[in-house]
């Protein structure tokens, strides 16, 4: 077959399957803590995960006509198992994960023309139809390791992703996120009467939490030294976060909305910020834009949390994110060179 | 009584906004066919007819009237595209009864055996053939739009239509084909499998 | 005093670092190639216009005789460039990248190398339009890669420039040849520089060479030192692809950015590469026809890489085999660097005027490119774009073809250096897909200028009929009521009246005959002089 081929003759070397394990590996910080904290509920999420998004993505592949093991060895399926496995508490029975997914994988991914083509962040897709649709399995957390003596094994963990409900031990494990018991058991306290009322907050962040979102921030900054990722988004996010909290902190006053500390390292703030506001296919691509994009989404964030009805607004916010990412990027072009300034 | 306040409302909205609209119609009215020209203005202007319209501009109050976009060969693909962009309409592939897209070409006499007898003069819609009587014609190329209405009424044939340009400067990269693009992934894929 | 090279310059947004690959052909000095038997030299015309031959088949040449010319402002000659015989004209396949068959003259070389130089010129005594004059009758061009012809570029250029470039960054991996040819001739290149300053009349000239060549920039700086000339200056810049591109040097060592859609001549600055500032002074100063160039080998399949001096028209099988070509491990044969050069289908072609390198690769040193996968919008495209482009959406327009959007995102500006596709994990061609769509744009914009052409050519034609066609009535009208007018004197009697003045009508014809006769004679004494004044002038320069 003689075929014309346009230059360049060479490559880099790197291929968007090695991408998506750069990534998958930067995650391995955060999940470790969130193991640590919160057993293994998470770790078995993203095995099923894994396996399911395999699945589905080889069985659409056919369906499509397409290579299957050529769009397998892109791994962006595992990288949507990942995020999503992550993000769903660690109680998630085995049903949760398959809807989530299949949502993700086979409606947010393929319906709109497979990997590249989607408008919006897959995981976050699956994450916020099983948010909507099953609020009371979505919002069960494990409590962390200090708020708690008795952390479920990986016996019970089973238990729970087998979904025997009534599990008659699942409530002795679980309960309210940080974030959520900030905004519900709050009552009129001080933020530091809170802190010492409660037994869910830790140093500066929720109790397991500051240390989950320093493991994904430890994994976003190796993201960003391999240049993965642009630290756009993220700083975007974050800034505006911290500008956003700074300014409501208000001394920790009863109508306080927490310190910047509390909100960067509470919640999904970094996982949000380095892992899936930064997925390159959904968000903003002019470096102004993403500037833009992440201070949006880290805006959206901040009001969901204090002004909103959910504890955490992260999915939400990437998905708004995602609507407006067009409209960005047409008013971002950079300058081209020779052009007027 | 109660009623009449939605009723004044809406009496006083409809009156405020008739209004509008009519001073609407009279400010911005917009003189003649605007839409023909427009369209007009994205045709080759060969006049060949080959869409089966005696030149491009009923060609394009065809179209106008509604008529198919797709039966200029001279225009190709792009005039198509063109075509659907300003219409807002699908863009439909090239209607091959009319012809089918060429290089540009123009049209060549062959001069001795020309015999001088003005019939391709006055064929030529836009003056690019020079003679006279019993005179050898010739083309003058840079005017020549490759219509082909001149080769039919010469009694000797001895009109060529060649390319207007040679194969190099016709020559441009084309994109990279996306079924070559599949068959190499199946291929590959089947590879793997194999090993 | 010892002359220093500037480290000012202004950063170069984008761009990447590839993998040199510069040493392995710079171990040797440059080797001058065996005198090859058969030659095969384009005659080809910039844009491809048609060439004027000037020999035929059984002609014996001299090295250095003119074989072909083109048009006189824009045409590029073509010389022998050894000694021997015409043996036919011909299409034959060239270094090009469409695989297109372009015209040649095939040269059976008679071994005696015998040259025909024109006479060597003194720059003090010679005025610029004689040293533009050599330069075209020397049929150089740009040798640094387009091969755009130098006096086409220098006539444009004249008064207009106040800054000279010299090109001699040499960016692109595996390509060493202007390394080579500043550690051996910087002498002969400062010479070329000079003449450049003196046509173009420009008062600066700043040399960009890249850092990682410091044998080249001392041996360019000893060179300037002996020239004791203040007009020069040699900036260091950082090794980056693409710093060698002309707008992107010239935005680096002036901080200029040339207006998009201009050329570098309407900001005042020229930019000439080392190899042809050295072309330019081997053809005023020793009237030597540019007939041969100094050529790259390199690449993992050679044993012994090196810089040749080779002569134009050397088939390139011949040079691979000079460099010990191990045939088993050749993969691809690429003419031009990794990134912008491109593929040869097989090595009976000719060295060319731009054949700057010709890389000898095997699979594991430049594998075949994998295949293409979604485009992710990773953003590492805009990132390395030098010219800050938006690459992953332009990659969108063109594969939809919305030509519009791609011209709005500014694609025309895209200088084809291929950092996108190099970088882009996804591994999509990038660069191709862009110049298709280019070629496609350009296309278009021709199709509407000659539409919009013919529309008022047409209208013209339209306007003319009925204007005819209203005449035509207003005579018949006239002749009717003529013929009435006659009948009904006829009616009223004297049939000689209407004969006399039929006579008269006849007399008036003959009248207008005579003075249309008169007016004829009148324009061919004129054109028959003024022909005769344009030959005067023609031949005025030339003798």
């Amino acid at each position: 077959m003689s075929m014309l081929n346009s230059s360049p003759h060479g490559h880099q070397g790197h291929s968007t399957g090695q991408v998506m394990q750069q990534v998958m590996l930067a995650c391995v910080p955060g999940l470790t803590a969130l193991t640590w904290f919160f057993g293994w509920g998470t770790v078995i999420n993203i095995i099923w995960l894994a396996l399911l998004a395999l699945g589905i993505e080889a069985l659409i592949l056919h369906l499509r006509g397409r290579p299957i093991a050529f769009y397998l060895r892109d791994y962006s399926a595992l990288v949507t198992a990942v995020l999503l496995g992550l993000a769903l508490p660690p109680t998630a029975p085995w049903w949760l994960g398959l809807i989530g997914i299949t949502f993700a994988i086979g409606i947010a991914k393929h319906l709109y023309g497979g990997m590249g083509y989607n408008p919006f962040n897959p995981a976050m897709v699956g994450y916020v139809v099983l948010l909507i649709s099953f609020p009371l399995q979505m919002t069960r957390w494990v409590l962390p390791v200090g708020a708690t003596d008795a952390l479920p094994g990986f016996g019970e963990s089973l238990v729970m992703f087998f979904g025997a409900e009534p599990f008659a031990g699942i409530d002795a494990y679980t309960g309210a996120t940080a974030l959520d018991s900030f905004r519900q058991q709050r009552g009129g306290m001080l933020v530091s009467e809170f802190w010492s009322v409660t037994d869910v907050m830790g140093r500066w962040s929720g109790l397991g939490w500051e240390w989950v979102n320093t493991g994904f921030l430890l994994g976003g900054l190796y993201l960003l030294y391999k240049k993965i990722i642009g630290w756009r988004i993220p700083v975007g996010m974050l800034a505006a976060i911290a500008i956003l909290s700074a300014v409501f902190y208000d001394g920790g006053s009863s109508a306080s909305g927490g310190s910047p500390l509390m909100h960067l390292f509470g919640g999904a703030t970094m996982l949000g910020a380095f892992f899936i506001a930064t997925d390159p296919v959904t968000a903003s691509t002019t470096p102004k834009g993403r500037l833009i994009y992440g201070a949006m989404i880290g805006i959206i964030v901040y009001v969901i949390r204090i002004w909103g009805n959910y504890a955490d607004g992260v999915a939400f916010a990437v998905l708004l994110g995602n609507f407006s990412a067009p409209l960005i990027d047409a008013y971002t072009q950079p300058r081209t060179y020779g052009h007027r300034k | 009584m109660e009623i009449l306040t939605p009723v004044f409302t809406l009496l006083i909205l409809a009156v405020v906004f008739g209004a509008l609209l009519g001073y609407a119609a009279k400010a911005f009215r917009v003189e003649g066919n605007p839409i023909v020209d427009e369209i007009n203005a994205l045709l080759p202007q060969t006049q060949c007819g080959q869409c089966g319209h005696p030149g491009c501009r009923p060609y394009a109050e065809s179209i106008a009237a509604g008529g198919p976009i797709n039966k200029c060969p001279p225009g190709g693909e792009s005039t198509i595209a063109a075509l659907a962009n300003l219409l807002d309409v699908e863009p439909e592939p090239l209607d091959a009864e009319h012809g089918v897209e060429d290089v540009r070409k123009v049209a060549y006499i062959r001069e001795d055996e020309c015999i001088g007898c003005t019939k391709c003069i006055q064929a030529c819609p836009v003056d690019a053939i020079l003679g006279s009587a019993k005179h050898m014609h010739t083309v003058i190329t840079s005017e020549c739009t490759g219509c082909d209405l001149c080769v039919e009424p010469c009694p000797v044939d001895c009109i060529d239509m060649i390319p207007e340009k040679n194969p190099l400067q016709n020559w441009h990269w084309q994109r990279p084909d996306p079924r070559l693009q599949n068959v190499q992934l199946i291929v590959t894929d089947q590879m793997r499998k194999a090993s | 005093m010892s002359i220093q090279a500037s480290h000012s310059f202004y950063p170069l947004p984008g761009g990447i670092h590839p993998s040199e690959n510069k040493a392995q052909s710079l171990q040797g000095p440059i080797r001058q190639a065996e005198l090859p038997a058969r030659l095969i030299i384009p005659l080809t015309q910039p844009g491809f216009a048609q060439a004027h031959v000037q020999v035929q088949p059984g002609d014996k040449v001299y090295k250095g005789q003119l074989l072909a010319s083109g048009n006189p402002v824009t045409g590029l000659n073509a010389h022998a460039s050894t000694s021997g015989t015409v043996v036919e004209i011909t299409e034959h396949a060239v270094p090009n990248m469409s695989g297109l068959p372009e015209l040649c003259a095939v040269i059976a070389s008679d071994g005696q190398d015998e040259w025909q130089k024109l006479p060597p010129l003194d720059p003090a005594e010679t005025d610029v339009d004689t040293l533009i004059t050599r330069i075209h009758d020397c049929g150089i061009s740009g040798l640094g890669g387009a091969g755009f012809p130098s006096h086409t570029k220098l006539r444009g250029a004249l008064s207009k420039v106040h800054t000279l470039v010299i090109n001699a960054a040499e960016c692109e991996p595996f390509i060493t040849a202007d390394h080579a040819l500043m550690r051996e001739h910087a002498d002969e290149i400062i010479k070329g520089i000079w003449l450049l300053l003196q046509i173009t009349g420009a008062g600066k000239c700043l040399i960009g060479i890249e850092d990682n060549k410091p044998d080249a920039r001392d041996a360019m700086l000893k060179a300037i030192e002996d020239a004791f000339d203040d007009r020069l200056s040699l900036v260091e810049v950082p090794t980056k692809y693409p710093s060698g591109a002309e707008k992107q040097l010239i935005w680096l060592l002036t901080g200029t950015e040339v207006p998009s859609g201009k050329i570098t001549i309407q900001s005042g600055i020229m930019c000439q590469n080392v190899g042809t500032a050295r072309a330019i002074a081997r053809a005023v100063l020793h009237g030597e026809a540019l007939v041969s160039r100094i050529t790259t080998f390199t690449g993992a399949a050679l044993e012994h890489p090196c810089n040749m001096e080779v002569l134009i028209g050397t088939p390139v099988a011949e040079l691979l085999a000079q460099c010990d070509l191990d045939e088993s491990r050749l993969s691809r044969v690429i003419s031009g660097g990794p990134l912008m050069g491109f593929h040869l289908p097989h090595a009976d072609l000719p060295i060319v005027k731009i054949t700057n390198c010709i890389i000898a690769t095997t699979e594991s040193e430049l594998p075949t490119p994998a295949p293409q996968q979604a485009c992710i919008r990773c953003g590492f495209c805009t990132d390395v774009c030098p010219v800050n482009l938006l690459p992953q959406q332009l990659f969108w327009f063109s594969r939809s073809k919305e030509l519009e959007k791609a011209e709005q995102h500014n694609i025309m500006d895209c200088i084809e250096c291929g950092a996108c596709a190099y970088v882009c994990p996804s591994h999509i061609p990038l660069v191709q897909y862009y110049r298709a769509t280019k070629a496609e744009l350009r296309e278009a914009k021709e199709k509407e200028l000659k539409a919009e052409y013919s529309k008022k050519r047409f209208d013209f034609h339209q306007q003319r009929m009925e204007e005819q066609k209203r005449q035509d009535e207003q005579r018949r009208a006239e002749r009717a009521a003529l013929a009435k007018k006659r009948k009904q004197e006829a009616a009223a009697g004297g049939e000689q009246a209407g004969g006399e003045q039929a006579g008269g009508e006849q007399k008036e014809a003959k009248d207008a005959i005579k003075a249309a006769l008169e007016r004829v004679n009148a324009k061919k004494a004129a054109r028959a002089a003024k022909a005769s004044q344009q030959e005067q002038n023609d031949t005025e320069p030339g003798s």
